[in-house]
């Protein structure tokens, strides 16, 4: 029995399984590096690194073919700690390497912890708009906005997931029950023909407009057009089926017992605690061609409690950090007059300077003993002129 | 005996240096030198007109010269003056490669027709080109990727005919009318003139004002300086003279381009050299830091610096390997003597290139070559320095080479001196980034060839013996380390601009994960050596596959086409790539044959 420990031991601590651990990553690199071109960057995240088994589809069959990221990246990293805990004798010859492995253990654990908190978020911003929320790149929700107060509006947002999962929604704000029945992940819109069979919607714009599944796409510069089909129903039966898209621009309205509501099919909102407008959006080019040389957005941050009130530039580089969420110059639409920031919020975006600035410190501390040792070797036998081979000719 | 002969061979080489940079000399009666460093504005860049001949040439034809029908040479400059001013003699030039058999059926043509069997005229091209244009607009809808070869040869010889088309219609007329002679008598009457519309000269003028429209529409690059020098308006002559429509004042530059012309046209040297004179000395006076840069840049292009040293590397390598067989001393000497001076002059280049575009050494895929061989040289240089074995010389000589190959086909795509895209536009990010990866690339390759010269060397040749292998697994070892150490950190950098620029310190994308592949081959490789897996062999064959990791980092991942990265993109190369990956298996398979039968070390046996 305790030779089976040992040998677990020796498993884990050997330099073997640290090469093989290497060699396995590589090839999981490279593969996810191919399949970009078929399944985008988004996707390939989720299949190869965010996940513990790559599978495959053979003859629809799903088979696990590879270890996936948390496998290879967690083995490596028992595998570092192991080693290090097993051989652990504190030497100065040995600080470079101490270190460069200390960072290397934290930069796995960072990209694990920004895999796990990250968020990503865009804010689409024309030019005098002002947003207090910024939206989501690939999660939708289905708002009902209650507009029966003039004042004010009183939103439920349904993420998609549930609309996914076809779950019957109850809300305590609202008088009725919200059950999908039909969900496209993709979908697009078309006027429905004269001689269609009937549409499953009954009230609404669904009425007159045929919903098309499509196979979802993975295309970096394409988004998915989620539609479904809803149905609220109260205790005294249905208040009619609706197909939500998030196709549709204008919102759709219903009545019930004196209330009323609009339906939108929208990205998700993350509502902040402060306010940005775009005051201008500039794009240079290099005179006489269509090369970019830079794109800027000036914006107004004003928090309600008045201690913000003051304008940024955000431009290529040059992010804003604020509010533990980081503004980026991303994109702009054809007019010029409309500007899209990528925002993220990542508490551990400071790991991997860190884990970086010691592996570096590692590296040079190791490899300049090395170099040390090389050159202060060969001074001695420089100084005798004419190396040996000269004299036997 | 010895000595004189290393002496004489660098001698012989500061010679032929020299020789390429001593200043250009005019070859007829007509100043083109001096035409050649009027500045214009292509693509975002104030560069000599010089330039503009020559990266043209470049793209349509592979090579610089032009070779007139009669057997006489044209140099770059004298090409473009009968482009702008001659365009019906230009038409009856050769200056279109077109190789593609099915391309040349298409356009009726054959080998026998083109000069060299491959360049042919626009004249020979012109029936053609109807058929051309329908030709592109099929391949234009094709992804770039998945283009047949015939395709990929179309588009660039449409791409050719339209930059020629443009260069003519830059500063002559677009119609039948020729315009020099109209500019002419607007010029006389233009002081007189107080507005077109009610002058006896109206119809006229608005007819010229049409003409100078389109040129202004067509024109291929902007001739015409703005009037505040630090403005970076530069105007073409239709703009410019239409604005003198408007303003009844003459622009100087813009008459300056008519006067010259006309003295091409007519045949009168003297009128074209006065014309250019006054010209430049306009703009010594107002544009000096544009002349000295144009005066400079005129002088990298005629003296070529990176041929030189194509040649002095090649010459640098012979010497270097027969050294291992012959004449040991004086030879490797002699080596590292051109090594150096092949390095002093690449040096030189960069260094021009940096001041030129005030720019950090590696901007684009072009210069991202040039870089790799320079660090891979400089590497060599420093072995060579303590190994003195001929090893360095060799290898610095095979990488110098190779890299300078790549980069003369990366320069066949047009002007390598570009403009920086809004996300790359940080001097420091280039500076410390690019540049420490692409030391990675550098080591890496350098590591590679040390494995190779290490394989081929003791599996073919005796010169292998216990000592020069020993030593030379040691410098492996060590550019292994160097190679890791600047990949990484170049890779780590990499990410702390992308979390500046994008939001995320590591976002998978192909351009990182290929850095990151180099890092991790490269700690596979010490890893292995540390834990005894591998001995000088295994290091050799190892070191040998990180070529491979390197070339896919480097070129592979941009054929990919997709990323934040992909804007080195090139495809053409592809097929390079596979040979190169296959060369480098097919030697590492090589070396798995037993060591007994290794010529160096069976020797030892005996």
């Amino acid at each position: 029995m305790k030779s089976f420990f040992l040998e677990l031991r020796d498993f884990f601590v050997s330099l073997k399984l640290t090469v093989a651990l290497i060699a396995f990553g590589m090839l999981l690199v490279f593969a996810a590096t191919l399949d970009q071109v078929n399944l985008g960057i988004w996707a390939v995240q989720e299949k190869y690194f965010r996940s513990f088994v790559v599978y495959t589809q053979a003859g629809g069959l799903t088979v696990p073919i590879f270890p996936g990221g948390y496998v290879v990246g967690g083995l490596l990293l028992i595998n570092l700690v192991a080693a290090h805990v097993y051989r652990f004798t504190f030497k100065w010859k040995k600080v470079g390497i101490l270190l460069t492995h200390a960072g290397l253990i934290l930069l796995l654990v960072g990209e694990l912890l920004s895999g796990l908190w990250q968020e990503d978020s865009h804010l689409r911003l024309s030019e005098g708009q002002t947003k207090n929320y910024i939206e989501s790149y690939r999660h939708n929700e289905l708002a009902l906005i209650e507009t029966t107060d003039a004042t004010f509006d009183d939103v439920v947002a349904v993420p998609e997931t549930l609309l996914a999962k076809k779950t019957s929604v109850q809300h305590p704000k609202l008088p009725f029950r919200m059950v999908t029945k039909t969900y496209y992940p993709n979908s697009v819109l078309q006027v429905r023909p004269a001689n269609a069979p009937a549409s499953e919607a009954t009230a609404g714009f669904g009425v007159r407009t045929l919903a098309a599944p499509q196979p979802i796409t993975y295309k970096p510069n394409e988004t998915n057009s989620p539609s479904a089909f809803v149905e609220f129903v109260t205790t005294e039966g249905s208040l009619g089926t609706y197909l939500v898209s998030t196709q549709f621009v204008e919102p759709q309205t219903f009545t019930y017992a004196g209330r009323t509501w609009k339906i939108v099919f929208r990205t998700q909102r993350d509502y902040q605690p402060f306010a940005v407008s775009l005051v201008k959006f500039t794009f240079d080019r290099y005179p006489g061609t269509d090369i970019p040389k830079n794109f800027s957005s000036r914006v107004k941050l004003k928090s309600p409690d008045g201690r913000d009130d003051r304008e940024a530039l955000i431009y290529m580089n040059n992010p804003l950090r604020y509010a533990g969420l980081t503004f980026y110059q991303a994109g702009f639409e054809r007019d010029e007059r409309t500007t899209v920031l990528q925002v993220v919020r990542n508490p551990s975006w400071l790991l991997p300077y860190v884990a970086c600035g010691l592996m570096t410190l590692g590296l040079l501390i190791q490899f300049g003993i090395h170099l040390a040792g090389f050159v202060g070797k060969r001074r001695p036998a420089n100084v005798t002129p004419t190396p040996a081979p000269a004299a036997t000719k | 005996m010895k000595n004189y002969f290393c002496a004489a061979t660098i001698l012989a080489a500061l010679v032929a240096v020299a020789f390429t940079l001593r200043p250009t000399r005019n070859t007829s009666d007509y100043d083109i030198v001096s035409f050649g460093r009027l500045p214009v504005l292509v693509n975002g860049r104030v560069k000599p007109v010089d330039t503009v001949a020559r990266t043209s040439l470049l793209l349509m034809q592979g090579r610089q010269r032009v070779t007139s029908p009669n057997g006489e040479t044209l140099t770059p400059g004298e090409w473009m003056l009968e482009m702008l001013y001659r365009p019906a003699v230009a038409d009856t030039l050769q200056v279109f490669e077109i190789v593609h058999p099915d391309l040349l059926a298409l356009l009726n043509l054959t080998t026998t027709d083109g000069a060299g069997g491959k360049r042919f005229s626009i004249h020979q091209l012109h029936k053609g080109l109807q058929e051309l244009e329908r030709q592109s607009k099929l391949a234009d809808e094709v992804e770039s990727a998945v283009r047949t070869p015939f395709q990929r040869a179309t588009l660039q010889l449409r791409d050719a005919v339209v930059l020629y088309q443009r260069l003519q219609t830059t500063v002559t007329s677009v119609d039948e009318v020729p315009l020099l002679p109209r500019l002419a008598e607007l010029e006389k009457i233009l002081p007189t003139l107080k507005d077109p519309k009610t002058s006896p000269d109206g119809p006229k003028l608005l007819e010229l004002s049409r003409t100078l429209g389109s040129l202004d529409q067509l024109a291929y690059f902007r001739p015409i300086p703005p009037a505040d020098p630090a403005s970076a308006l530069w105007r073409t002559v239709g703009a410019a003279w239409n604005e003198s429509l408007v303003s009844g004042k003459v622009d100087l530059a813009a008459r300056a381009w008519a006067a010259l012309g006309r003295g091409w046209l007519d045949h009168q040297p003297e009128t074209f050299n006065r014309a250019v004179a006054t010209y430049r000395a306009e703009l010594d006076r107002s544009y000096a830091s544009v002349m000295s840069r144009s005066a400079v840049e005129t002088r990298f292009n005629s003296s070529q610096p990176f041929y030189t040293s194509m040649a002095l590397y090649v010459a640098a390598f012979l010497f270097g390997v027969i050294s291992w067989l012959k004449w040991q001393d004086s030879l490797s000497r002699s080596a590292l003597g051109l090594l150096a001076i092949a390095f002093s002059l690449a040096t030189l280049g960069i260094l021009a290139r940096m001041w030129l575009e005030s720019r950090p050494p590696v901007t684009n895929l072009y210069s991202s070559a040039l870089f790799v061989g320079w660090g891979a040289v400089a590497l060599c240089i420093f072995l060579e320095y303590f190994y003195r074995n001929a090893v360095g010389s060799v290898a610095g000589g095979l990488v110098g080479f190779a890299t300078l190959l790549i980069a003369h086909h990366l320069s066949l795509g047009g002007d390598t001196l570009e403009m920086m895209r809004a996300v790359l536009d940080s001097n420091f990010w280039l500076a410390t980034h690019v540049v420490t990866v692409t030391v990675g690339y550098s080591a890496t390759f350098l590591a590679g060839f040390l494995g190779l010269i290490y394989i081929l060397r003791g599996l073919f040749t005796r010169s292998l013996d216990e000592k020069s292998a020993a030593a030379l697994s040691r410098m492996l070892y060590g550019t292994i380390c160097f190679a890791t150490f600047f990949s990484f950190v170049g890779t780590v950098l990499g990410g702390i601009w992308a979390d500046q620029s994008w939001g995320r310190f590591w976002g998978w994308d192909p351009k990182e994960n290929g850095a990151l592949l180099i890092v991790a081959w490269n700690s596979i490789i010490l890893h292995a050596r540390w834990g005894g897996l591998v001995k000088a062999r295994g290091l050799a064959v190892l070191s040998l596959f990180g070529n491979i990791v390197t070339a896919w980092s480097w070129f592979g991942v941009n054929m990919l086409g997709v990323g934040l990265h992909s804007y080195g993109f090139m495809d053409s190369a592809f097929w390079w790539l596979i040979a190169f990956v296959i060369s480098q298996v097919a030697i590492m398979a090589l070396a798995g044959i037993p060591l007994s039968k290794w010529r160096s070390f069976s020797n030892q046996g005996r």
